[in-house]
């Protein structure tokens, strides 16, 4: 550990581009937080685009009662014909009639919201009071022009972070939002342990939502949830650093790190993880037969990338040619950058017709891409895996590992079934 | 500023994605930050296309905006046009763009590109995306078609057909045959099918046919005024249509009517006896104009439904709507917000409705069978098979298709006999298909409830027990109508309390 020659991926040089990017901005965070926190409504402030991306993002999972909406700018408040902000209180009291049983609202800032300086934090200042006690109303940005896809989810959790009730007390926060069943498993786990005083940011409910002091020690669930951290240091938490809980070596590193800060014997950690630990090794197993041996490519995303390059690299015996990220958050990345393995190329930020340009020269056996991508690269006879299913599917922790590895195997098998027959594709 | 959770049109932008995204040749560049590159999952998932759009996104950032999004937007034209060199360019501005007043027209000018540049002007935040593919094939005619010789052989353009068309492609097939049966060469199909080059020779057509007004309607009328082209009226959409459409050409062209209808099956399949129990069925139809009209004449006259609901979510054309659901004596309902659709058809309480993918998931909820007759559709609407809506196969297609979601003939009888048979539940939905059994009707209490949603003069109505357990013994596909027909009538004598003798009254009442 005292050993400073770098390992891994740490010192490696990373490619920064600019140019088109092919990414969803942050309002896709909606999608998922929408799901987890059951008395929120997440209010869209912005453009009939901003609207049908959202319902393009969602398809049709989730017709049913959303809790999201836009309210639709209309030339009228453009024009300042109409005061944007009565506009806006309107809309909400409107909205929060019809849904007494919403008792947080986020007003989620837009491209357009920005560009015209509409002051959302002004506005739910303005709403907190005139809705309170019942409804605590909050707001953050998801615009394209300040955050890439997941950046979404960071800028919502760091938004509640200055509202959280104050503690002295040593407890452990768990940051991110998971499914509820991966969510329990990580707590059984960490109570098995001997760790008990566990919260988790974004509570289930608003009455749920954690204490922070300057006891409050923090693990991040997601890599991409660096202004959250932020945050968090500012109201005297401390963050374990660790790999992320992928796989069944990311998943040990991660609860090790917790285990430690907690002075939790490495007997008895050896002996609550064991079992686990076997169960994920001989999952993964099932699917790193089909990916080892087998080069991959990332397209920038989720900010997940690096720390599934890790696990696909380490566990499945994948070879990462290049591995990029929209945006690469070193503090929060260095354990995993310790981890992935040298060769592999990284790149920061996107030129997506220069990345496309690389991928066609290196012919990976599989790429992650977005949904715009992946159709034009299998009719070139690439094999692909869309990178959204990797925030809608419970992939974290040991019970998951052997799913996550599977995500990646499927498409490879699928594309060995079909190769008798050609496809040629038609439009 | 309004509410909104779900949206039948996208942004105008979307519209002119959707004309690029169907030519070859033409390259769009717009600027817009890097979320709206969602719209090409549009193309590349729902439609399975394995291209992507022409489409370069300038994805300007916050940090950009106080410097030089200028310089970003004439370097990404400059890009595009090096890496794809198109015959022609469109430039544009998405919502945000347009708030930034870069003019990208202007700009993309000043670059002195060899080829045209075509500025589209898509005011973001009063139109939306079937303004879009309209306004941008206008302009495109506009800009590209050049005046040329007639060709000496008789021939049309067939336009409206786009990217993501409900449809579309096979629409095209199907009307291509009706041409050639009356000797009329097809010069060109645009935009869809179309590269700038044979935009630019349009005028040697004869005269247009237009498939979709909604998205060619300007086109077509300018291609009117400066080329002498007459164009078509009629969407030969159902057997009546098709032959109405036969004989317009035949006028505008002089050519013979001709219809080659030895595969015409659709209307022996609906004077067959099974279809007896079709008679009758109420149908609220909700989708864009032109499928929305069109669907409504075929319910009624070609498959001896009754109409109890039009609308249409473009008002580009309420006009023409309004006039045909007076006809119909329904009132017409042109919105664009769901919850008022769904409304409508709880209240309307229709065996079936014909309708987009939100009403599909509205008769999911309601417990009505949907079929889907216009966009906005979902991949399952882009179906590998051949199947069209337009042309002698396209009548075919609607008979096949209305009729699979319902209860069939003898099913609906065997379900009125055996009601209480376990096995043979109503709560199943129709035999046929195995996991699709729609929900039955929202939940009835056992105590007197309140009547569902319903007209103001009889939210009063109370049902007793007895009545509410009576009418659940009625089949699911027509429960709906019985409630809704008692308590009309219930309101009309001015009784308050329903009772088994009421509802068996009314069943008496409106009996046909
Ligand atoms: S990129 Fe901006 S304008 Fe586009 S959908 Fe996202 S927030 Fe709305």
């Amino acid at each position: 550990m005292n050993d400073h020659t770098p390992l891994g991926c740490n010192a490696a040089p990373v490619l920064k581009e600019r140019g088109q990017h092919e990414v969803f901005c942050g309002l896709t965070g909606i999608i998922w937080l929408h799901r987890k926190m059951q008395d929120a409504f997440f209010l869209v402030v912005g453009s009939r685009t901003c609207a049908h991306l959202l319902q393009s993002a969602a398809g049709v999972m989730i017709f049913a009662e959303p809790r999201f909406g836009t309210a639709i700018l209309e030339e009228g408040d453009l024009a300042g014909l109409k005061d944007a902000n009565d506009e806006l209180d309107r809309e909400v009291a409107r909205l929060l009639e019809r849904r007494p049983d919403i008792r947080q609202l986020f007003l989620v800032g837009s491209c357009p919201s920005e560009v015209i300086k509409l002051d959302l934090s002004r506005a739910a200042e303005r709403l907190s009071q005139a809705h309170a006690p019942n409804v605590r109303v909050l707001n953050f940005s998801g615009s394209g022009i300040e955050t890439t896809f997941t950046q979404g989810e960071d800028a919502c959790l760091a938004s509640m972070v200055p509202e959280l009730a104050s503690t002295d007390a040593a407890n452990l926060l768990l940051v991110g939002a998971l499914p509820d069943v991966v969510e329990d498993q990580a707590r059984a786990l960490l109570s098995d342990l001997g760790i008990d005083n566990v919260q988790v940011l974004p509570g289930r409910r608003a009455d749920q939502d954690p204490e922070v002091g300057p006891n409050t020690r923090y693990a991040l669930l997601q890599p991409f949830l660096g202004d959250t951290a932020g945050a968090l240091d500012k109201r005297g938490a401390q963050r374990i650093a660790a790999p992320f809980p992928f796989g069944e070596e990311g998943t040990t590193l991660w609860l090790k790190a917790v285990a430690d800060a907690f002075g939790i014997e490495a007997d008895h950690f050896d002996r609550v993880t064991a079992a686990p630990r076997a169960r994920a090794r001989k999952a993964v197993a099932a699917a790193a037969q089909t990916l080892s041996g087998k080069r991959i490519f990332f397209m920038p995303d989720s900010q997940l990338e690096l720390p599934l390059a890790r696990f696909l690299t380490r566990e499945c015996g994948m070879e990462a040619v290049e591995v990029g990220t929209p945006f690469l958050h070193r503090a929060i990345m260095e354990p995993e950058l310790d981890l992935l393995p040298g060769g592999a190329r990284l790149s920061e930020g996107q030129d997506v017709e220069k990345q496309l340009d690389r991928v066609r020269a290196d012919q990976p056996d599989l790429t992650v891409c977005g949904l715009g991508l992946a159709n034009p690269l299998e009719s070139e006879g690439l094999t692909t895996k869309w990178a959204i299913e990797l925030v809608f599917t419970p992939v974290h922790f040991y019970e998951q590992a052997g799913d996550l590895a599977g995500l990646f195997a499927r498409p490879v098998r699928r594309k060995a079934l079909l190769a008798a027959q050609p496809a040629e594709v038609t439009p | 500023m309004k509410l909104t959770v779900w949206t039948y049109e996208g942004p105008p932008h979307v519209g002119a994605m959707r004309v690029a995204t169907g030519m070859e040749g033409l390259h769009y560049v717009l600027h817009a930050p890097q979320g709206d590159t969602y719209a090409d999952l549009l193309f590349t998932m729902i439609e399975r296309r394995g291209k992507r759009p022409p489409v370069t996104y300038t994805t300007f950032q916050a940090r950009d905006l106080g410097s030089d999004t200028a310089t970003l937007f004439k370097d990404a034209c400059l890009a595009a046009y090096e890496r794809f060199k198109p015959e022609a360019l469109i430039v544009g501005a998405s919502c945000t763009a347009e708030l930034i007043q870069d003019d990208p027209g202007g700009l993309a000018e000043a670059l002195g590109l060899p080829v045209p540049v075509i500025a589209l002007e898509l005011p973001s935040y009063s139109r939306k995306e079937l303004f879009g593919t309209d306004e941008t094939f206008y302009q495109l005619c506009r800009a590209l078609a050049k005046p040329v010789d007639r060709t000496p052989e008789v021939s049309c353009n067939i336009l409206g057909p786009v990217g993501l068309g409900f449809r579309h492609r096979d629409d095209v097939v199907e009307v291509t045959k009706l041409l050639d049966a009356m000797d009329i060469t097809v010069n060109c199909v645009a935009p869809m099918g179309s590269r700038p080059s044979d935009l630019a020779r349009l005028g040697a057509a004869h005269f247009n046919v237009v498939l979709y007004p909604e998205h060619a309607e300007n086109a077509a009328r300018w291609l009117e005024r400066e080329h002498g082209q007459p164009f078509t009226k009629t969407v030969p959409i159902g057997t009546q249509a098709t032959r109405r459409l036969v004989d317009e050409v035949a006028q505008i062209s002089g050519q013979a009517a001709n219809l080659q209808d030895d595969d015409l099956r659709q209307p022996w399949w609906s004077a067959s006896v099974d279809s007896t129990y079709l008679t009758g069925k109420r149908v609220f139809i909700f989708g864009d104009a032109t499928h929305a009209m069109a669907a409504a004449r075929v319910a009624r006259d070609e498959m001896g439904f009754e109409v109890c609901g039009l609308g249409c979510y473009n008002r580009e054309f309420a006009r023409p709507l309004r006039a045909l659901a007076k006809e119909f004596g329904v009132e017409a309902l042109i919105t664009d917000d769901y919850l008022e659709v769904e409304h409508a058809i709880a209240e309307a309480a229709p065996e079936m409705i014909l309708g987009t993918q939100m009403e599909r998931h509205i008769g999911k909820r309601l417990g009505i069978p949907c079929a889907v007759i216009s966009s906005p559709v979902h991949v399952q609407d882009f179906p590998a098979r051949h199947s069209p809506q337009m042309g002698v196969e396209g009548a075919n297609v609607l008979f096949d298709t209305w009729v699979h979601p319902l209860v069939m003939g003898l099913e609906e009888h065997l379900l009125t006999m055996f009601r209480d048979d376990f096995e043979f539940s109503d709560a199943a939905g129709p035999s046929h298909h195995g996991g699709h059994a729609p929900v039955p009707p929202a939940p009835e209490a056992a105590a007197p409830t309140k009547a569902a949603p319903a007209p103001k003069s009889i939210e009063d109505l109370v049902w007793v027990p007895a009545a509410e357990k009576e009418l659940r013994k009625i089949p699911f596909f027509v429960r709906g109508k019985a409630r809704r027909n008692t308590e009309l009538f219930a309101a009309e004598q001015g009784v308050s309390e329903i009772s088994v003798e009421t509802l068996y009254e009314a069943k008496a009442h409106y009996a046909r």
